[in-house]
């Protein structure tokens, strides 16, 4: 029990409510987009996180997850006129069940040629779907107006999809912790620091990694579906999009791979400074190229992140970073 | 060295996490990328007999694409906008029936091209800048994005650069298509084939498999076989295809009369060429989406001599408008103020501002439902050909009165490489060069 | 299909091929020398489009002629990458390779968007075309394709036949016991980088002679590249010829017998099969 009044759990929690409450607090709908945008990533990225900061496998293509949980969910939404909250579920399920087959496969593969097998999924996920007619092939599927009407209307919608957005990051908060903090975090960790040696002492590591593959597809699947229902439409070519697995590549490995907080705290910082870039007038023509020079720095210069490098360099920060 | 340097760098992380964990209190939302003031001094000569007349300015929001693969159309778009707006304002605005006199201001901000934070700029605009109208992004997937939030905020919106149908199926009440829309993008081509050679019978159709061209396409070919031609071929490929020869080939073994398709700017520049090295005995006539009427391809040198593309404007078309200016005076202003000869997308930019300011001027108001009645009851020609919205529940918004030119890239006396319009025959400045070698 | 049309789908399926393959060398060579999956690959293939580009269109030089010029550059481009982003990072877990390669990505593009914005070029070159019965090869193609198999061969001879490539492939094999001997592994690392890069510019090149192209364009080659290096067997850029030419065909044949939109989803299963059964590629060396 003792575990759960760590700390490192709360302050996580504090800073994912204090992003997620503002817009909230305000009624403001123009925060509201913009902190939806933060909440999505802070779920993609504490969900990329369970596999790559705790397991040490890098997904780049983990947006066939997202793509594919959002597919299924506008489908089941149109054609079916099912409830977003039944269609956001059958995303998650769509998508942990991808992870579970791919999984059996792929995650016998180590470093590089597992990351770049992900892409490959990626693109043949694609490459499938523009070529699927009941996902619309190339035009992809548009929800009409009137599906908003049964939550209250858009406006009501939007909000309702916030604040289901909201709940998914302060649940993948909790969940990252649980899972660092469990006897299956461990073996996870074990298998980052050395598979062999983790499957000497008993872990069994293709079952563990797999698990751990299905977790980290289920929550970028159902915040698929509630992207693309506030969306109105999907199509292929923004569904799986490789650029956004590596951005949320970079914002865990900006707030610090295999914490708790990092990942809250680098989509966080990733998407502000992004939108800051986009939108100043100096640094709009460049901005792609300063982007790239800060992550460089990181990388080089303090490649475990905001929160990896305060611990090391403050110990007595680990008893409450986590 | 090394210790410095990573001193110095955790101090600049730290400031920046300690800047963006206080962000939610600032403003965590872009600063707007410009601002266009309206002319200091609106000239209310018009109603000298009035007492002191009031004045308005009316926010006018929408963004651009300032990066990314849309970066060039998407401009000559907002160029063609902001210069509707200067001239509008420097003519001294529009003036409603209670005597208010209106001027316009335009906020956007960078979409990059992408429809992730398309949402979120647009709801930024509806709410926050308090955008009295609202103007779609370029491209189809960008604005069926933005056409929800209009929706959403009950704001009307003019949509340009966007062609596809499905927008305007979805039971949207307030958004209003400048574009003739995608079904009828080639289907003119089809109407000048029959024109030049009642004996071709057999069309290729090789289009990108993406959302914009597969609609064009699927129209295009359903018109075509209800006039009795035979497909032959119809054949997608991928958006980032640039060897075209497994394709052409298979166009080769089919021998067709005519090669009708594309895509967007770059994917129907290649094919353009490579279609052209191939040198397919059977083809009489080439017709492509998005890239001929463009200026730049004349860099594909005579692989450009005789493609066919429609566009949506043409300098050449030479329409008697009832309302706004007319095409000379529109390229003259276009190319004093940007220094380049203006591109159907800058009309469109352009008309996306006339049919905004006809509709007030009908209306007397900014009144949002006498709006939507001006708006559904327009029909009026302009420099850029007619303006009229379907008002059906089921089509609601869909442009039915503007159509498209079609022009081909031919040899003049010099054998310097123009543009003539080729169809409609009314509007035409040429004879179509058939067959094309 | 008749077996003149066969015929010319194989002839065009075997010239892009080996152009392609060219295009995927560089990024083998750089893995196997230093197990990094180098994400700026197509960028640097876009840039060295550009460079025969404005080298073409402001001092008129023969295109093949620039290819010269632009290899130049490519190589010091590499080297001053190597120096700047890789070798701090190049014992660190495969993430900060990856991520230091795709910064410098961002800084690349960045800096081409801003200059060349993402208007569209075309290199307006022409060597008329061969005839041959009903099949039609097309001159720059033809020597695109020559020159792809010319700068392979000069690889080979590099690699195999001087000190400076056996110095680089003894580094590959085991780069500590090249140290013991006495191999300057920094400056060896940093000189497969820049070759690396060199044979990215020149393939950007020699695509820039046959399709237009923009500074978005080199994405392409790079997932191109993924599929063939694991074709060919990563690390082995000899091999990147081998599939090149195997992904050339199988772009010219598959359309013959289903849509052609079908190709990339063919390829990419391929390429997770071929990565899941034989991860060193069909053509690399057993684990």
């Amino acid at each position: 029990m003792k575990k759960w009044l760590n700390p490192g759990l709360w302050i996580t929690l504090l800073i994912t409510v204090a992003i997620g409450i503002w817009p909230i607090i305000t009624q403001e709908a123009a925060k509201r987009e913009v902190i939806f945008t933060v909440l999505m990533a802070i779920v993609f990225a504490s969900s990329l996180n369970i596999l790559l900061g705790y397991t040490g496998y890098v997904s780049f293509g983990h947006v066939v997850f997202f793509g594919l949980g959002g597919y299924v969910g506008m489908y089941l939404i149109k054609e079916y006129e099912a409830s977003i909250w039944l269609a956001a579920l059958a995303g998650g399920i769509a998508a942990g069940l991808l992870a579970f087959l791919l999984g059996k496969a792929i995650l016998k593969l180590r470093g590089a040629y597992f990351a770049l097998v992900t892409i490959g999924v990626n693109e043949a996920m694609r490459a499938f779907v523009n070529n699927f007619q009941p996902f619309g092939g190339p035009i992809g599927l548009e929800l009409n107006f009137k599906v908003y009407k049964p939550y209250g209307g858009p406006a009501d919608a939007l909000w309702m999809v916030y604040y289901a957005t909201f709940a998914l990051a302060i649940l993948v908060a909790v969940l990252s912790y649980a899972v660092k903090q469990s006897k299956f975090g461990l073996s996870l960790m074990a298998i980052r620091e050395d598979e062999d040696a983790a499957e000497v002492m008993g872990v069994v590591p293709h079952n563990a990694k797999t698990w751990a593959f299905i977790l980290s597809a289920i929550l970028p699947g159902v915040v698929g579906v509630l992207f693309f229902f506030k969306n109105g439409n999907i199509e292929p070519a923004g569904a799986f999009r490789l650029h956004y697995s590596i951005e949320n590549l970079v914002m865990v490995m900006l707030g610090g791979q295999g914490t708790v907080l990092g990942p809250v705290l680098g989509a966080f910082g990733y998407q502000r400074l992004r939108g800051f870039l986009v939108t100043n007038p100096i640094f709009k023509n460049i901005q792609l190229s300063i982007a790239g020079g800060l992550l460089l720095l990181i990388v080089l210069f303090i490649p475990a992140g905001a929160v990896g490098w305060l611990r090391n360099r403050f110990p007595r920060l680990r008893r409450v970073l986590s | 060295m090394k210790r410095t340097f990573i001193a110095l760098f955790s101090l600049l992380i730290l400031a920046s996490l300690v800047l963006t964990a206080c962000g939610p209190k600032t403003t965590p939302t872009p600063e707007p990328v410009a601002t266009e003031a309206p002319s200091e001094e609106p000239v209310a000569t018009e109603a000298p007999a009035e007492p002191a007349a009031v004045e308005k300015t009316v926010v006018v929001g929408f963004t651009a694409s300032l990066t990314g693969k849309y970066e060039v159309s998407s401009t000559r778009q907002t160029n063609g906008l902001k210069l509707w707006m200067d001239q509008v304002n420097a003519a001294g605005g529009v003036k409603l029936a209670d005597g208010t006199v209106i001027t316009f201001e335009s906020k956007f901000y960078d979409d990059e091209s992408s429809t992730d934070r398309v949402q979120e700029l647009y709801t930024k605009l509806a709410t926050e800048d308090n955008a009295d109208f609202l103007i779609s992004p370029y491209s189809s997937g960008l604005t069926a994005a933005a056409a929800v939030i209009a929706e959403q905020y009950g704001k009307v919106m003019i949509t340009t650069g966007a062609a596809s149908d499905s927008v305007y199926k979805q039971g949207y009440t307030l958004v209003y298509q400048a574009y003739t829309p995608s079904s009828r993008y080639l289907t003119g081509a089809v109407d000048a084939l029959a024109n030049a050679d009642p004996d071709a019978k057999k069309i290729a159709i090789v289009y990108e498999n993406a959302k914009f061209s597969t609609g064009v396409v699927e129209a295009m070919k359903a018109y075509a076989e209800s006039k009795g031609y035979e497909i032959v071929l119809f054949e997608g490929y991928d958006k980032d295809t640039t060897d075209f020869n497994p394709i052409i080939n298979k166009v080769a073994n089919a021998q067709p009369d005519a090669v009708m398709g594309g895509g967007h700017f770059q994917d129907g520049s290649a094919f353009a060429k490579q279609l052209y090295e191939k040198n397919i005995e059977s083809i009489k006539f080439v017709a492509l989406l998005v890239a001929p009427p463009e200026p730049t391809f004349a860099e594909l040198g005579d692989a450009a001599v005789g493609v066919v593309g429609p566009s949506q404007w043409e300098p050449l078309a030479a329409y008697t408008p009832d309302f706004g200016p007319t095409s000379v005076e529109f390229e003259d202003a276009y190319k004093a103020a940007y220094g380049e000869e203006p591109s159907y997308h800058s009309a469109g930019g352009y008309v996306a501002g006339l049919i905004l300011q006809k509709a007030i001027e009908t209306a007397g108001s900014l009144d949002t439902d006498a709006l939507i009645a001006a708006l559904d009851a327009m029909d009026m020609t302009t420099f850029y050909g007619d303006i009229q919205f379907d008002t059906s529940e089921e089509l609601h918004g869909l442009q039915i009165g503007h159509s498209m030119v079609y022009i081909q890239w031919q040899k003049d006396a010099d054998g310097n490489l123009v543009k003539q319009v080729i169809w409609p025959l009314g509007g035409a400045t040429a004879e179509l060069i058939y067959p094309i070698r | 299909m008749g077996s003149s049309g066969l015929l010319t789908s194989l002839i065009d399926g075997i010239l892009i091929g080996v152009v392609y393959g060219l295009a995927a060398m560089g990024l083998t060579l750089i893995w196997g020398v230093m197990n990094v999956i180098n994400l700026s690959h197509g960028t640097i293939i876009a840039f060295g489009m550009f460079g025969v580009y404005l080298i073409f269109t402001t001092l008129g030089l023969n295109p093949y002629l620039t290819l010269v010029l632009v290899a130049i550059l490519g190589l010091l481009l590499g080297v001053a990458i190597y120096f700047i982003a890789i070798q701090r990072v190049i014992d660190a877990p495969h993430l900060s390779t990856l991520l230091a390669t795709f910064a410098v990505n961002m800084i690349l593009l960045g800096v081409g968007t801003a200059v060349f914005t993402t208007n569209f070029r075309n290199v307006d070159y022409a060597l008329g075309n061969i005839q041959m019965g009903q099949i039609t090869v097309l001159g720059t193609r033809l020597v695109a394709a020559l020159a792809a198999v010319f700068v392979a061969g000069a690889l080979y001879f590099f690699l195999y036949k001087t000190r400076p490539g056996k110095y680089i492939r003894a580094v590959a094999n085991n780069r500590a016991a090249a140290e013991l001997m006495g191999i300057p592994s920094t400056q060896i690392l940093a000189l497969s980088f820049g070759i690396g890069t060199m044979l990215a510019a020149i393939a950007g090149g020699l695509i820039a002679t046959l399709f237009p192209f923009t500074i978005l364009s080199g994405g392409v080659y790079e997932l191109k590249s993924f599929v063939i290096g694991v074709l060919g067997g990563l690390g082995n850029p000899i091999g990147s010829l081998a599939g090149g030419l195997i992904l050339g065909l199988l772009e010219s044949i598959i359309p013959i017998v289903m849509p052609n939109t079908w190709v990339p989803i063919l390829e990419f299963v391929l390429f997770i099969i071929i990565l899941l059964i034989r991860p060193t590629g069909i053509f690399g060396a057993k684990e």
